[in-house]
């Protein structure tokens, strides 16, 4: 170093600035290629396991004997599970291509929605009075949530538990929320504080597609139930858990 | 800082591209399993929830 010139310095200099631009531009390309790709790979082979896991467990199960429910109640909803459980799954069919038996993952945190949809720990069990609400990737992570925007009013979101198919008909939404609008998964959205009497259920994820600086959600109410044991419901066509 | 990389790797030009390549995809994969896992969560860019704290307050539950 000490026979430099300073102009060798000066390009030294430059050339290591140059690098360092270079180094960081490699590193976020990087890390998009990571984000849109590569937590896609991930999460498909982690939802693919959790499906078959719950699945699994529910066929293991031994269906209470002489347990059935008529066409008028509704049946309990299903215990309230531990933080990172599994423990329904998830079809609508206007996003057939992405929710299709995804798992529904108690909490909300990074770790759960890798896996699949989120539950709201402090929202109800599917079901149940009170509002079913739940989270879900739109970008990175498998997108669960990719095609939000094709969801119209009427259209059906199924909930399958080990013991019961739960059939929601979605009626509003709004895509122009913040992150910040917890009353969204109120007992009652929009009226805090007021007891809930109608089952909701209701569906976050982010906007737009790429970035989340808001949020979208879409609100529906249950419209049928029956049995696991009798099959899925007449408009759910395809293969099921 | 790379030109010394490539003055210090041992070989002829053919093995030290394939060393480079070697590092480079070494370097991808720590970024891949290591440190991108780390700092994701971190960022705030595929958030989806309406329960994301403000600094100011706790979060209200929803109930």
């Amino acid at each position: 170093m000490s026979t430099m010139t300073v102009g060798d310095r000066a390009r030294w200099v430059v050339r290591g600035i140059g690098e360092i631009f270079i180094t960081v531009g490699v590193l976020l390309l990087l890390m998009c290629v990571y984000q849109l790709w590569w937590t896609n790979v991930e999460s498909a082979q982690a939802i693919d396991t959790g499906r078959t896991q719950i699945a699994a467990q529910w066929h293991a199960e031994k269906p209470e004997p002489g347990v059935t429910y008529g066409p008028v109640a509704t049946p309990p909803p299903p215990p309230i599970p531990k933080h990172g459980q599994g423990f329904a799954l998830l079809y609508i069919p206007r996003m057939r291509d992405k929710v299709w038996a995804l798992p529904v993952i108690q909490g909300t945190d990074k770790d759960v929605l890798a896996r699949g949809a989120g539950h709201y720990e402090n929202s109800a069990m599917p079901g149940d009075v009170g509002n079913f609400a739940v989270a879900a990737h739109r970008s990175t992570h498998d997108e669960p949530f990719a095609n939000i925007d094709d969801l119209r009013e009427g259209d059906k979101v199924y909930v399958q538990t080990s013991t019961t198919w739960y059939t929601y008909t979605l009626r509003q939404d709004n895509p122009n929320l913040t992150p910040y609008d917890v009353w969204v998964v109120d007992p009652v959205p929009g009226h805090p504080g007021a007891k809930a009497t109608e089952r909701l259920l209701t569906l976050t994820t982010c906007t737009p597609r790429y970035g989340s600086t808001g949020r979208w959600a879409w609100w529906g109410v249950l419209s049928a139930h029956q049995p696991r044991s009798e099959g899925p419901p007449d408009g759910l066509t395809g293969t099921v858990a | 800082m790379y030109p010394w990389l490539w003055s210090k790797l041992p070989g002829p030009t053919p093995v030290k591209l394939l060393e480079t390549l070697a590092l480079f995809l070494a370097a991808v994969a720590l970024l891949f399993t290591v440190v991108f896992p780390w700092l994701e969560p971190r960022m705030p860019f595929n958030d989806v929830t309406v329960d994301t704290p403000t600094s100011a307050s706790p979060t209200p539950t929803g109930g």
